[in-house]
């Protein structure tokens, strides 16, 4: 994903001279070749999370569309207070770009941990948040996220995600991409759970279980009539996320639903607080959350 | 390209400012006016007579941006706003007011010449960066003031913009610190002491120039005269008085926080109007 948001974002950068990139000195293997095609308009604003979202506001007031771009919770938490006042209530053209959201870190510990990332964003005004869900999404979002009259936030994983989605594959901010349509269960994922969640699907299939997927790669603002729609159509529905339980899409998707009065069952695949600090590989603890398709399947028949 | 004309008399303009200060505070028992009277010379001397800007055209292109910082003395500079033009004076009274246009800390959000909303301190410097870079890159001449508290300068992030807007050679920025040497609860020397203040600056790559905040011939001359060195960004160390011109309110912590009754917008104004 990170090599798909830079050629992307190069390819962007080269028709929209507006388009600037702030490091908060990271990205190593990733932003040198924008640093040598657009040399001035690449910064390094050194570690300095708080300045780099300030200044971003600043530069995005006169005039350009500013990419910041850093890992985990350095661009986000760090500098919470500057994206809530200096961006989101100016409404400005700053986009914030976090590589290894949710557990891709997961083996250099808590700190490097962006679980919290969706909820916390979600929250401000103004604010885009969108988690795609493998390059091919990356893609297709950087351009419109470029387009954006205002804040957003683009969770990515870390690199090496496989592509999920045909070549073809129409991707649009704000709508959910629909992957499988099911009967007896959906499954809405979001940011880089999508390629688990295929898995599962294609798995439950093998059991007798008609799974659909849906990739809820725009968070904010929510795809609530494709909610909905699988709501009504299965009735059973399975948030899939690497994001703590608490604030993520599955809470937001219960709101819709609630909001809409849709009745519908909701089982949450998220990060539960008995595995907040457990260290290891991204594989490792997702293995700790669950087993996916095994929880799906009792999850369904449950509701039987 | 030429703004507004210079006022007549800086020192009248900042009187007029002090005045409407106080007495919009006191109707909105309102906080803060001992930085907004101390700072009121410097903001006389930048909307008299410095800064380039034009109430007609609030979104200019080329003018130079005022950021204020210590997001709460806002009183005063919408006073300014307002004598110059930006918006009607009527505005003044309905400072902190239901529903009114001008919040207690300074905002952006539908008040013309207003540049950027703080409150929290620490924000505009970061901010005021990105501006100076944006107008560095497109070779603008437009200068970005932003005025601090000291207070203030115990925020990580104003040393974060400090360290980098040399490495960026921004001389186009201009920083003016109001020293009164008060913080909301005590003393800056008793909380976290900045001296050796205008060394650290200067330890940073910045230009100093240390002046009488009062002195508006020498706020004059240090205000226009930046960049002292070209590449280097300035700072200008505004020695002042707390709750200057009021003498009950001068150099004390209390009316950081504590609002004017009757009595005592009376005797603050007359004292100012003598």
């Amino acid at each position: 994903m990170r090599t798909a948001f830079i050629q992307a974002l190069m390819d962007v950068a080269a028709a929209d001279s507006r388009i600037q990139l702030v490091t908060a000195d990271l990205g190593y293997s990733v932003v040198e070749g924008f640093a040598e095609s657009f040399p001035t308009r690449f910064i390094n604003c050194g570690v300095a999370e708080q300045l780099m979202a300030g200044m971003s506001a600043g530069m995005a007031m006169s005039g350009r569309v500013v990419f910041t771009y850093s890992i985990a919770n350095f661009p986000t938490m760090r500098c919470l207070e500057q994206i809530r006042n200096d961006i989101c209530y100016h409404n400005v053209p700053v986009k914030i770009v976090a590589v290894g959201g949710g557990l891709a870190y997961g083996a250099q510990g808590y700190t490097h941990h962006g679980i919290e990332d969706l909820a916390v964003m979600a929250v401000l005004p103004h604010m885009t948040v969108i988690a795609p869900g493998d390059p091919h999404e990356v893609r297709a979002l950087v351009p419109q996220i470029a387009a954006l009259d205002g804040p957003c936030y683009l969770r990515l994983g870390r690199g090496g995600e496989p592509v999920v989605h045909a070549p073809d594959a129409e991707i649009v901010l704000g709508k959910a991409a629909v992957l499988k349509i099911g009967t007896d269960v959906t499954l809405i994922s979001t940011g880089a759970m999508l390629k688990p969640a295929l898995d599962a699907v294609a798995a439950l299939a093998a059991q007798g279980i008609s799974a659909g997927l849906l990739s809820m790669h725009t968070v904010r603002p929510l795809d609530v009539g494709a909610i909905i729609e699988v709501a009504r159509r299965t009735g059973n529905l399975v948030t899939v996320e690497e994001h703590v339980l608490a604030g993520g899409l599955g809470t937001m998707v219960a709101d819709a639903l609630l909001e809409a009065g849709v009745p519908a069952r909701l089982k949450k695949y998220g990060i539960g607080a008995e595995l907040h600090g457990v260290v290891g590989s991204q594989a490792y603890l997702r293995g700790l959350i669950g087993d996916l398709p095994a929880m799906v399947r009792s999850f369904v028949e449950a509701g039987r | 390209m030429t703004g507004i004309p210079p006022v007549n008399s800086t020192v009248d303009f900042a009187r007029k400012l002090r005045v409407q200060a106080l007495h919009m505070v006191h109707k909105a028992a309102a906080s803060h006016i001992g930085a907004c009277l101390s700072m009121a010379d410097i903001l006389a001397v930048l909307y008299g007579r410095v800064l380039r800007i034009d109430p007609q055209r609030p979104h200019w292109p080329d003018r130079d941006r005022y950021l204020l910082s210590k997001g709460h003395a806002a009183a005063i500079v919408y006073s300014a706003l307002a004598e110059r033009g930006f918006f009607p004076s009527e505005w003044l009274e309905q400072y902190c007011q239901d529903d009114g246009p001008l919040p207690g800390h300074i905002s952006h959000v539908g008040v013309p010449g207003v540049e950027v909303s703080t409150g929290s301190l620490g924000h505009a410097l970061p901010i005021a960066v990105g501006m100076a870079l944006a107008a560095k890159q497109d070779g603008a001449d437009w200068k970005v003031y932003v005025q601090m508290s000291d207070g203030e300068c115990d925020e990580g992030s104003v040393w974060e913009a400090i360290l980098f807007a040399a490495q960026a050679g921004l001389d186009n920025l201009v920083v003016v610190v109001d020293y009164n040497k008060i913080q909301s609860l005590d003393r800056v020397a008793n909380v976290s002491e900045l001296e050796p203040f205008a060394d650290k600056w200067r330890a940073f790559r910045w230009s100093v120039v240390e002046v009488d905040g009062h002195d508006h011939d020498a706020l004059t001359q240090a205000l226009t005269s930046p960049p002292a060195r070209q590449g280097r960004p300035s700072v200008i160390i505004a020695h002042t008085v707390k709750g200057k011109g009021v003498s009950f309110m001068e150099d004390t912590v209390a009316w950081h926080y504590r609002s004017p009754d009757a009595d005592q917008l009376a005797k603050a104004v007359a004292e100012l109007s003598a």
